[in-house]
């Protein structure tokens, strides 16, 4: 099939999964499902990785810029921008494609090929609604949240190094993560976040819903819903930071 | 009553349903049976409207369903209970959750009315004891059992089941499809069978469709199978010794 015809598939599918629920209460329930699914289980992860990767920012930054023109607070300056910036949405985006795509993408395509799809359909329930719109709310609505906990908890990995190690000092380091401070950093990471939640989710849905076969199929469906939501996360991250940033 | 007309059905350019007919009679036990890659499921999803058919027409008590749009389909669909081949039943919930499922989902009863709907169902195919398991913890037998309760939750006018005794043992697989049988008398179901079990043909053959290549071959009942004069299905009945030693008892006791 090609990627056109993808496109297209993928359209409809979303046409009949964005609609109104025909149940209220099941949705309430399956959404809340999902976001203790998706992300308190991702949470964790969130802070063990934001936590070293924002210690090991801050390291590199100090080996890097030995140099005595550059202010003191350049280091806490720059950890905290590439958190803000890139590392605390796309980053972490791009890890949680790999946890909650192939989570979604198995689990629907796993109910594909057991014909569970079939059997909400038959009894007259809209099975994308009910099977993808619960993912997607849920992800999108946890995903401002977890680009939050990483961003403090990164700033919070560089301050450990302060605190245990003389590499750098914890006056240093304080004054640069508050030195030119924008807020809107933080709004637009915001933004990145809850448009790549939407794209890992409707992308690993789709992935799922359109597998046919067998118990290999779904494995080989969930890794291309992994793959196709990174490159398509890169390829949007470029766009936002072009639209929110110039 | 359900009505087949000239249904056709291709795949890639594999014809599947070649240009099928077939009536299914209310209060009786309707079975498609054929060899394995035949087109019996492709005929029964074709028929529910899982599959789309190329032409033809299926009429469900005159109503049309291939004129039909996705909601009215999905109206007619509440009158619709199925019976997987695999069971289908969802893995995240427990069996009373997956029987409570239709109720939850299409029906305004209170909590305490569904709940006494969905065990009086599972009661009705003897799982009263294992409602608060989950489908991985209960044997094949059962799954088929709970998926029955399931579907017949909404009292629905027509239920399918795609070959609901293939992995059982011969008795398990004679219970459930008494059980299909009884429920269908019980309450006047237009009941469509896909099996190539040759004990239910015999057990349970009311209107039996012969499927050979996705043609319609043969129609009639248990009664008329020993002498149809139609090849494919005598090879088809027939293949298996004992069916052969049936046949001669059968034959010399005329
Ligand atoms: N979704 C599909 N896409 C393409 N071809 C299909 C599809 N479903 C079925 N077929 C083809 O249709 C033919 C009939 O398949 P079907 O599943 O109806 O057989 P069956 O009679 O139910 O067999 P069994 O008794 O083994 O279940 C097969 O050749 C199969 O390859
Ligand atoms: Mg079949």
């Amino acid at each position: 099939m090609n990627a056109i015809e993808k496109v297209g598939e993928y359209a409809s599918l979303m046409y009949r999964t964005i609609t109104k629920p025909d149940r209220w209460s099941i949705f309430w329930k399956q959404y809340v499902n999902e976001v203790k699914k998706q992300g308190i289980d991702s949470l964790w992860i969130v802070v063990i990785i934001s936590t070293f990767i924002g210690a090991v920012i801050t390291i590199q930054m100090v080996l890097n810029t030995e140099n005595p023109l550059l202010p003191t607070y350049s280091t806490g300056l720059a950890t905290r921008d590439t958190l803000l910036l890139e590392f605390s949405s796309s980053i972490m985006c791009l890890i949680l494609a790999g946890k909650v795509g192939s989570n979604i993408a198995s689990e629907i395509g796993t109910m594909r090929i057991t014909e569970q799809i079939d059997a909400l359909d038959i009894m007259g329930v809209n099975s994308a609604n009910y099977l993808i719109l619960p993912k997607i709310t849920a992800f999108m609505t946890i995903i401002p949240c977890l680009v939050l906990v990483s961003m403090f908890v990164g700033i919070i990995g560089g301050y450990c190094v302060g605190i245990f190690t003389d590499i750098i000092t914890v006056h240093d380091y304080e004054v640069g993560i508050q030195y030119a401070f924008i807020p809107f950093y933080v709004t637009y990471s915001v933004i990145k976040g809850i448009v790549f939640a939407f794209i890992i989710s409707s992308v690993s849905s789709y992935y799922g819903y359109t597998v046919k076969g067998g118990a290999l199929e779904v494995g080989k469906s969930s890794t291309d819903a992994v793959v196709n939501s990174s490159v398509l996360i890169l390829l949007f991250n470029v766009m936002l930071t072009k639209l929110l940033l110039t | 009553m359900i009505e087949v007309q000239n249904a056709i059905k291709t795949f890639d350019g594999n014809q599947v349903l070649k240009n099928v007919s077939a009536i299914f009679e209310a209060g009786k036990t309707n079975l498609i049976i054929g060899q394995s890659g035949s087109g019996k499921t492709v005929l029964m999803k074709s028929i529910v409207g899982i599959h789309r058919i190329d032409s033809g027409h299926i009429l469900y008590d005159g109503r049309d369903i291939t004129i039909m749009k996705r909601k009215q389909l999905n109206q007619l669909r509440r009158e619709i209970g199925m019976l997987f081949q695999g069971s289908a039943l969802f893995d995240s919930m427990t069996v009373l959750e997956n029987v409570r499922f239709p109720l939850d989902m299409f029906s305004d009863e209170t909590e305490d009315e569904k709940d006494r709907r969905a065990r009086f169902c599972l009661e009705r195919v003897e799982l009263s004891h294992a409602v608060d398991l989950y489908p991985s913890e209960i044997s094949g037998g059962m799954q088929k059992r709970a998926a029955i309760a399931r579907a017949i939750v909404l009292n629905p006018k027509y239920l399918f089941c795609d070959e609901p005794n293939s992995g059982l043992d011969p008795k398990t697989s004679l219970l459930i499809d008494k059980l299909i049988q009884d429920i269908t008398h019980e309450f006047n179901i237009t009941t469509i069978i896909n099996t190539h079990d040759m004990n239910s043909v015999m057990e349970i053959g009311e209107n039996i469709i012969f499927i050979n290549k996705g043609e319609k071959a043969w129609q009639g009942n248990s009664n008329e199978i020993y002498d149809t004069g139609c090849q494919p299905l005598e090879d088809f009945i027939f293949a298996s010794e004992l069916f052969k030693k049936i046949k001669h008892v059968h034959s010399s006791n005329k």
